[in-house]
């Protein structure tokens, strides 16, 4: 087998291990949450009778080993359950939580990635001279202040003020695309100023550290402009921590951002678990955590992935 | 002068200004007498509702937990909900009277003990189906039966038999109720097909509008239904959105992407006043904000120290700087003029340091500090409050020390559990309720556990009596029963308030409840 295939195999196969290993540890912790679930479903007015049938119900009075496997084994085909709560189904009602927060996720990253790597790249470009400094002062500013904060500034001047975008970033099935886009403009520059001086700081040291190499001084000799040197050759030799640092904050932007969801009163996965751990609504807590895990895990191996196909040694094995 | 003759036809046409005020402010500005007359007529045209529109609603107390079913209703958007889809048989106008809604009149046998509700006729579910006694019955037994979970199980419990003749349901009740019907009127109570029994939270009722999107914590969309029985509802649509976060709640409302607001901070209030293109309402109400002592438990269980306590604490000072005004003060006692047959003549207890001394030295209290237990939830600047009570009993030399909880877990581990705890109470639309709910001694919710026979004879007493001068007499006594004898320090009264959009005209003062008590969708119109 091409030894690529074999690690990325491995990748893949440790990836499935460690999403079990979490999905293990969300069941622990969920059983040892204080507090009965029968009575949290009930509450102060349950009598001993509800209360004996209804864990009969929920398959409380089986051992908790039987009962994760059940769990993990309904999970595994789809079938999350539904809410104690509200008696919504959870994988229908989360799937669309889940829909909203990956569809901001995805733009916040279509503008933040390019723009940090190409701040990261005229940074090196003009190092120690006035765009750099600018451009580390600006995002390390950005990145300093916390998040709801630029959140409410932006809603005060932009959205209310100067009514350019709408403060209150709520969308639905019915809005089409251009309304949608709209409607999570300040979300997304928010999420943007966030995670920006991370990438863009990771990108800059990267190549930096590319470029005290013997091969760049060479292609520098050859005669080849400054930004051809750092896009040609020192870019390809700097991807692999740049991909794990966005692949990192891409992580973030999916299960972080509970803090601009409320702010911005976005129906993401965020305020969804919120409510739900508030009302010990534990099959959806569950089904939250697994998911919240396997988008953290996925994102990880791509960046493992990418990081071992980026290397030429482990590509073209002797 | 333009702007203020817009702002004189604006309030003309609200109904706050009569033609002779309206005329003399006018003519004030130097506007002639007949231009002035025609500028009132178009603004006296505005009053009659205008149809159409969408409205939007920004609220609190959206959850994604959250169900249309009436009977789990327990936070705001789940009452608004209500609201458009559903009916009860009754409901109070604002000035306190019983208003027919699904029951054209209600009528009791001399002994109060037997109440007959007369039910509309021809009146259609949203699900096509025309509303039966049957419906009425089966809803009444949903919200009343044993394993019920109701919020209105409470108001329920009291009733021995009900059955359905003709047009006519009527409720038999173990003990006498005068104000049956005002407990009728509970927003869980509405009718639904089949009572509810076969899906409680479909969102099908016999309201003005009809529910077409139903997504918990996020959004709930409504339009205006065709058939509906009565004359007001005069929106399109109607969509509230959860936003719980109050500066997302106002920015949204500034920007104009809702129409009305609940739950406005008091200290957003008065900002907000000033802002051009809203209007800022505030509702004087039945809500209080509460210091509770259980008076089985030392050390509360000595009056004198109950006395101390609320004599050490200053409401003047919290209603200025909790409520920044938008409020009243409390007199230890839950009720307020805002209650049918309060009595204003019980005298007002003030913040008084030699009192607060005299008593804490009779008590007799060893000087170790009392905890005072509170949270950020318990009810909005509670922490703040309890600072305040801190420092004015500190004056009189008695030792608070706050202990702050999470707000996680506070209504089931610290109110009702804690003897001496921060809490609020929404008010009940008649006394009886809020006492019979409250400050019986049988009661679940006695969070002061308040145990006096005195007290719960006159309590049984005033239900059974049908004579207003006499019932008010007995509620005083009760009242200053409270006052004197139980755990509840009451310092304030909270007002609703309001945000609200200039675009939407008819907006009552209605001390039932938030939003003009839930009926701002049938009220109000766009200008």
């Amino acid at each position: 087998m091409h030894p690529i295939l074999k690690l990325v195999s491995q990748r893949l196969a440790l990836g499935l291990l460690l999403l079990l290993a979490a999905s293990a540890l969300i069941f622990v912790g969920t059983q040892i949450l204080p507090g009965d679930v029968a009575a949290s479903i009930l509450g102060q007015s349950a009598t001993p009778e509800a209360l004996a049938n209804l864990r009969a119900e929920l398959g409380l009075n089986e051992p908790a080993l039987s009962r994760y496997f059940s769990w993990l084994g309904s999970a595994v085909t789809g079938d999350l359950g539904t809410a104690l709560t509200n008696g919504q189904d959870i994988a229908t009602s989360m799937g669309k939580r889940l829909g909203n927060t990956l569809f901001l996720a995805f733009w916040a990253a279509v503008v933040s990635v390019p723009l940090a790597i190409f701040l990261g790249l005229l940074a090196v470009r003009y190092k120690d001279r006035w765009p750099d400094k600018l451009i580390s002062a600006v995002t390390l500013t950005s990145i300093s202040i916390p998040e709801f904060l630029i959140g409410y500034v932006l809603m005060y001047f932009i959205g209310v003020k100067l009514g350019w975008a709408p403060s209150v970033a709520m969308i639905n099935d019915s809005m089409s695309l251009g309304e949608k886009l709209a409607a999570i403009a300040l979300p997304v520059t928010v999420l943007t100023l966030v995670v920006l001086a991370h990438m863009m700081r990771m990108t800059r040291a990267a190549i930096l550290n590319v470029m005290q190499s013997a091969y760049i001084e060479t292609a520098e000799l050859k005669g080849l402009s400054s930004f051809q040197v750092i896009s040609r050759h020192a870019f390809p030799n700097a991807i692999a921590p740049i991909v794990n640092v966005v692949m990192l904050n891409l992580a973030y932007l999916v299960v972080g951002v509970v803090v601009v969801e409320v702010v911005f009163v976005y129906p993401g996965m965020g305020q969804y678990l919120v409510d739900h751990v508030a009302k010990r609504d534990v099959p959806v807590v569950q089904a939250c955590g697994l998911v919240f895990a396997a988008v953290y895990i996925l994102l990880n191996m791509v960046a493992d992935i990418v990081s071992i196909l980026a290397n030429p040694r482990l590509r073209h094995p002797k | 002068m333009q702007d203020q003759l817009d702002y004189l036809a604006k309030r003309a046409s609200a109904g706050k200004l009569s033609r002779r005020d309206f005329m003399g402010k006018a003519s004030a500005l130097g506007v002639s007498a007949a231009a002035a007359s025609t500028v009132f007529a178009t603004a006296a045209q505005a009053m009659t509702p205008k149809k159409g529109g969408d409205l939007k609603i920004g609220s609190t107390g959206g959850e994604s937990t959250n169900s249309l079913d009436p009977a789990t209703y327990a936070s705001q958007v789940p009452y608004h909900n209500g609201r458009q889809f559903g009916d009860t048989l009754v409901e109070v106008s604002p000035t306190g009277e019983i208003e027919p809604r699904l029951a054209t009149s209600v009528e009791s046998t001399p002994d109060a003990k037997t109440w007959m509700f007369k039910l509309r006729q021809g009146v259609e579910f949203h699900n096509g189906k025309t509303m039966t006694g049957d419906d009425v019955l089966k809803t009444m037994e949903r919200h009343s039966n044993e394993d019920s979970k109701s919020g209105a199980l409470g108001v329920m419990r009291n009733i021995e038999s009900m059955k359905v003749e003709g047009d006519t349901f009527s409720i038999t009740l173990k003990d006498a109720n005068a104000d049956l019907p005002y407990l009728m009127s509970d927003y869980h109570l509405i009718v639904q097909p089949n009572g509810g029994m076969d899906n409680p939270a479909e969102g099908v009722g016999t309201g003005p509008y009809k529910m077409e999107v139903d997504e918990p914590g996020v959004r709930h969309m409504y339009s205006k239904f065709a058939n509906y029985w009565g004359d007001d509802g005069h929106f399109d649509s109607v969509e509230i959105l959860a936003i719980n976060d109050a500066t997302a709640r106002t920015a949204a409302l500034q920007s104009g992407q809702v129409h009305l607001i609940n739950r406005l901070e008091p200290k957003i209030a008065g900002l907000l006043s000033r802002a051009p293109g809203v209007q800022v309402q505030s509702t004087p109400g039945r809500g209080h904000y509460v210091f509770i002592m259980h008076t089985n438990t030392a050390p509360f269980d000595s009056k004198e120290l109950r006395l101390a306590l609320k004599y050490a604490i200053n409401r003047e000072e919290m209603v200025e700087k909790i409520l920044r005004g938008y409020g009243s003060v409390g007199n230890d006692m839950p009720i307020n003029a805002a209650y049918p047959l309060f009595d204003s003549s019980i005298e007002q207890r003030m913040y008084d340091v030699d009192k607060a001394k005299e008593h804490y030295a009779k008590s007799g209290h060893d000087g170790s500090p009392i905890i005072l237990r509170t949270a950020d939830g318990a009810f909005p600047g509670a922490v703040d409050a309890a600072q305040l009570f801190q420092q004015s009993a500190q004056a009189a030399g008695i030792p608070l020390e706050i202990k702050r909880e999470p707000n996680d877990g506070y209504w089931s581990e610290v109110w009702n559990k804690q003897p001496f705890c921060a809490s609020y109470w929404g008010g009940r639309p008649v006394q009886d309720q809020m006492y019979s709910t409250a400050y019986l001694s049988s009661a679940d919710w006695n969070d002061t556990k308040f145990n006096n026979p005195e007290f719960d004879a006159k309590l049984l007493a005033a239900k059974a009596e049908l004579d207003g001068e006499k019932r008010k007499a007995l509620y005083s006594e009760m009242g200053q029963l409270v006052r004197e004898e139980g755990g509840l320090i009451c310092p304030m009264f909270n007002d609703f308030i309001d945000g609200v959009s200039d675009k939407l005209v008819g907006w009552e003062v209605d001390p039932n409840g938030e939003l003009m008590n839930g009926q701002v969708t049938r009220k109000l119109s766009f200008a």
